[in-house]
């Protein structure tokens, strides 16, 4: 996996421009190593190559035609298996969905085919997307590339992994509680979960609705802005999607950070956190500094509940949202002499522990009796946290901190206690319950070589400015830190 | 194997015959949830179409088949026809009301929830005017929300439905509307008026093709009876799958029954959902396990919460159609007929409709009101053909409504030269023209005015027996015009020759 064979956006337009490499050529190229890698990653569930060699096909019509080419022409993108995509199998690394092909795609992939794109397979992910390690996948775990005894995080870890090792160009994530910016940070790629209502979630396979988000993996924050500016927009098929105008945000990167103020929450670097991770952001904190910013100390009083927050509403949801997996329609059946036989033993075959966990604490949580005690509180502590963010973007353009508190782990040395899991979301978390735009960019190496990564956070719709930031930040040199 | 549990049910208590006295010491009280699929041309959460009838599954997408990913978007003529029948039975219409998931397991169910109105309901605290006993009563209406239709499980009909059953998600996604009541109705008879007038006033608005029968209109009744004179409600029972009329009126008299006979010997009334058995005449209880349902409602996440301006509002309320109680007082003022027939000609805004075009084409409204009630309803009636159908124009009914009020022909022909108007649809003097309808032919009768002419004219009638033939032709308009034109114009030549001679 030299870096030599890493393709970037601007490159793969090049060489198409050039003829240095036709479309069909380039998606061999990475079908070959997909096929020498994969075996070891895991990083793809499904391989669509009929599909990704008639778009490619298309494309180099085109060039030959001499046809002005759409902006992603003939970029290899990997898209996260909870993504619904027409004929290829779509199964949310569970069980229960094995066999099932959709008849439909999602917006953001139909987007970004009609900008070029080639849709290569779907990548490994955790269960559901519930899970910080990739390892919750009905289909095994992922390696992270960068060290591959570790985990390359969750619950986007094939996508994030696919990037890192250069299975593919660009890959679609999805987030609900750091599901792309945590494995962004584990495999050290840029990885961007954009506004609540920015990207359409129609073909997200939804597991808590409120909060899910469709965002881009790159190996620079200018492929992930490129990526943004197709997939971004109000979609008709989605009621939550927003009407907000789409800057051209690769366009937006070059501005100088003079000036710009960033927010950095004290307690976010206090207790529970990696002491080298810690000094990773810190030092990527002074790199920000020295790029023209100005470092203001702020508060996020209600980050403590966040987590008992996020997992109330966020299981809640799921509750309701995997409830259609029941056998009748599509994907797993298994036959019982009763409906409710053929429902319960679908189910309790269906679906993994972690799956069952939070279908379970959903169902509690919204309880005859217990609804107001929880689901409602719930809902009360996320909007004080989003009034946390709203007051600090009075004051600060940015906010930064970790993207997690460790990190990359080994595989299984986390699995056996899924409260320890559940905890090192806290800095992804907040951010999810607030709507608000975070990227994670690499800054620097542990000593052992493994990737941390910084989070920034803009405020709602200020994608924009949050990749401004984190693309001066990697020109800079953040990843060598 | 057999998938989905047969809704059996054990029958508890049979409703045995109980003296009319014992009845009368007790007093029903009763509410409707009456649910009504909207008129909308596609789905409440996408394009699918509504039309009945299709192939199974024709009429389906990932939407409306809950394919994983797929997202609702709420249909806007929906809301609107939403609005519109909140605003004809008086509600009040929410400016924010708000989606929630209704949790719950069935194959026709395939998003695992149904997604309903439930906190935030579209509008509330309303009322109808129902006409029972020749008593005007209102009653309340405690709200109106939105919802989307389960779709239909098919347990008959196919080879292997011994041991399968299908779904046809077809209906799956029509938007209906729930209307449910406060329990004002005081007997089967009242929830009957209650639901008729209730049909009527979404007919009227166009809201929905309220047919029973395709399940556009389905109704269950919460059904408690308490001691004449007590103020506490009784313990209610809910009654589902009364969808009829007839079957309305027959499961509330078969529950209070019941409920009655339960308490007369002791017992206590259950808190239950019950089902109307439409072969066995009786209602059932369903089995507890399957329906004691905690649906864990909460917002859906899925849509934005649903904003009615105030100027949206008012626009569908200045586009509403004169409104059934409106119309009969109108009718009652303005052409004097008797509120009785008033009702009648009012009960479908066609009927209406027709009786003012009789009326606006010179017809008086009395005769109008009776004729449209006496002949053309029993002539429809009998034909099997809807008011819109009508062989006969309002301005021919109107028309021949005026040859009999001006005596050109009695009632008894315009009986008969209605009867052809609506078998052969031409226009009642084309009729009366080319059939005779109108002639007298009555040789006594023809005679006799020609006498009459012949003696008030003694001068002519000399002259002509001179020779003059001239001033035949006096003698012959003279008797037509006494028989206003009716009698047989040969007869009264041959007639007046004879005489004359
Ligand atoms: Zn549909």
């Amino acid at each position: 996996m030299s870096a030599a064979t890493a393709w970037t956006i601007p490159e793969v337009r090049a060489a198409l421009d050039t003829g240095k490499i036709s479309a069909r050529e380039l998606v061999k190229e990475f079908y070959a190593r997909i096929e020498r890698h994969n075996g070891e990653l895991n990083a793809y569930l499904a391989l669509s190559p009929d599909r990704a060699y008639a778009q490619a096909d298309r494309i180099d019509a085109a060039i030959a035609s001499g046809d002005a080419l759409p902006p992603l022409a003939g970029v290899p993108l990997a898209v996260k298996d909870v993504i619904s995509t027409h004929g290829i199998p779509t199964t949310c690394g569970s069980r229960i969905l094995e066999g099932y092909r959709p008849p439909y795609d999602a917006t953001a992939v139909t987007r970004l085919e009609h900008a070029g794109a080639i849709v290569l397979g779907k990548t490994n992910c955790d269960e559901f997307a519930m899970g910080s390690s990739n390892e919750n996948s009905a289909y095994g775990p992922v390696r992270n590339p960068v060290a591959t005894d570790r985990v390359p995080g969750g619950s986007s870890g094939g996508s994030g992994a696919a990037v890192a090792a250069n299975l593919a160009v660009v890959a679609l994530g999805t987030d609900t509680g750091g599901s792309i910016r945590q494995p962004g940070s584990f495999c050290g790629v840029a990885a961007l979960n954009p506004s609540y209502g920015r990207v359409s979630r129609y073909g997200l396979l939804a597991y808590a609705s409120s909060l899910d988000r469709i965002g881009p993996f790159a190996r620079t924050v200018r492929d992930v802005a490129a990526v943004m500016s197709v997939i971004a927009g109000r979609d008709p098929l989605d009621s939550t999607s927003a009407a907000a105008p789409v800057p051209n945000y690769v366009a937006a990167l070059g501005r100088p950070l003079t000036g710009l103020r960033i927010g950095i929450p004290d307690d976010y670097f206090a207790e529970g956190i990696d002491p080298e991770v810690r000094q990773k952001v810190e030092g990527g904190i002074r790199l920000l500094e020295k790029l023209g910013c100005r470092r203001v100390s702020i508060r996020m009083p209600n980050t403590e509940y966040a987590i008992a927050a996020y997992y109330i509403i966020a299981t809640a949801e799921a509750s309701s949202n995997l409830a259609r997996y029941d056998g009748v329609r599509y994907g797993l059946r298994v036959p019982g002499g009763t409906l409710i036989e053929m429902y319960q033993k679908t189910r309790g075959r269906g679906f993994g522990t972690e799956v069952k966990r939070r279908i379970v604490l959903g169902t509690y949580v919204l309880s005859a009796g217990y609804y107001d005690a929880y689901y409602l509180k719930g809902q009360k502590v996320r909007s004080l946290i989003a009034r946390d963010f709203h007051e600090a973007f009075e004051k600060v353009d940015a906010i930064v901190t970790p993207t997690s508190p460790v990190p990359p782990f080994r595989l299984g040395e986390r699995t056996s206690n899924p409260l320890q899991m559940y905890l090192a979301d806290i800095y992804t978390v907040t951010g999810s319950l607030a709507g608000v735009p975070g990227i994670s960019v690499p800054t620097g190496k542990t000593a052992e070589g493994l990737p941390v990564g910084l989070q920034i956070y803009g405020p709602a719709f200020g994608e924009d400015r949050v990749l401004q930031l984190a693309h001066a930040f990697e020109q800079a040199g953040g990843a060598e830190l | 194997m057999v998938y989905y549990a047969t809704l059996m049910a054990k029958v508890t208590q049979d409703a045995t015959g109980i003296l009319p006295e014992i009845m009368a010491g007790y007093e029903p009280v009763i509410g409707l949830e009456v649910h009504v699929q909207l008129k909308t041309a596609t789905k409440a959460f996408c394009a699918c179409s509504t039309r009945f009838g299709d192939p199974p599954n024709s009429n389906t997408c990932p939407v409306c088949l809950g394919l994983p990913g797929a997202l609702p978007v709420l249909n806007k003529r929906a809301l609107e026809l939403g609005i519109r029948a909140a605003l004809a039975i008086h509600l009040n219409v929410q400016e924010t009301s708000r989606f929630a998931r209704k949790n719950y397991f069935y194959p026709d169910l395939p998003k695992g929830y149904q997604i309903s109105m439930y906190e935030l309901p579209l509008a509330t605290a309303g009322w109808l005017e129902i006409e029972h006993d020749g008593q005007t009563k209102r009653i309340g209406i405690t709200r109106l929300h939105l919802e989307d239709d389960a779709a239909k499980n098919l347990h008959e009909g196919f080879a292997d439905s011994a041991e399968k059953s299908y779904v046809d998600y077809n209906r799956g996604g029509t938007p209906l509307a729930e209307i449910v009541s406060e329990p004002d109705l005081r007997s089967p008879a009242e929830a009957y008026a209650y639901l008729t007038a209730l049909k009527q006033v979404l007919l009227y608005t166009e809201v929905s093709d309220c047919n029973m029968e395709e399940g556009s209109l389905r109704c269950d009744a919460n059904i408690s009876v308490r001691r004449r004179g007590a103020e506490k409600f009784g313990t209610k029972a809910e009654v589902k799958n009364l969808n009829s009329f007839r079957y309305l009126q027959r499961a509330l008299e078969y529950e209070i029954e019941r409920q009655i006979t339960v308490l007369e010997s002791g017992g206590k009334i259950t808190q239950e959902t019950r089902l109307w058995n439409v072969a066995a005449g009786r209602t059932e209880p369903m089995r507890s396990k399957e329906f004691a349902h905690d649906y864990r409602y909460f917002p859906e996440p899925d849509l934005l919460p649903v904003r009615v301006s105030a100027a949206w509002r008012d626009e569908i309320a200045s586009a509403m159609p004169e409104l059934p109680e409106a119309k009969r007082r109108r009718f009652v003022r303005d052409f004097s007929i008797t509120p009785y027939d008033a009702e009648v000609l009012a009960s479908t805004r066609a009927l209406a409709g027709y009786f003012e075009g009789v009326v606006r084409a010179g017809a008086p409204a009395k005769p109008a009101a009776n004729w449209i009630q006496v002949e053309l309803l029993r002539q429809l009636n009998d034909a099997g053909k809807e008011i819109t159908e009508s062989p006969v124009p309002p301005a021919e009914l109107a028309a021949l409504v005026a040859k009999v009020e001006s005596g050109a022909i009695n009632a008894a022909t315009g009986k008969k030269v209605f009867a052809r108007m609506f078998e052969t649809g031409k226009p009642a003097a084309e009729i009366i023209a080319a059939e005779g309808f109108g002639q007298i032919s009555d040789t006594g009768e023809i005679e006799r005015l020609c006498r009459e002419v012949i003696e008030k004219n003694p001068e002519n009638a000399a002259k002509y027996r001179a020779g003059n033939e001239g001033v035949f032709k006096f003698f012959v308009g003279q008797v037509m015009r006494a028989s206003r034109g009716q009698a047989n114009p040969q007869a009264v030549n041959d007639t007046l020759k004879r005489l004359l001679s």
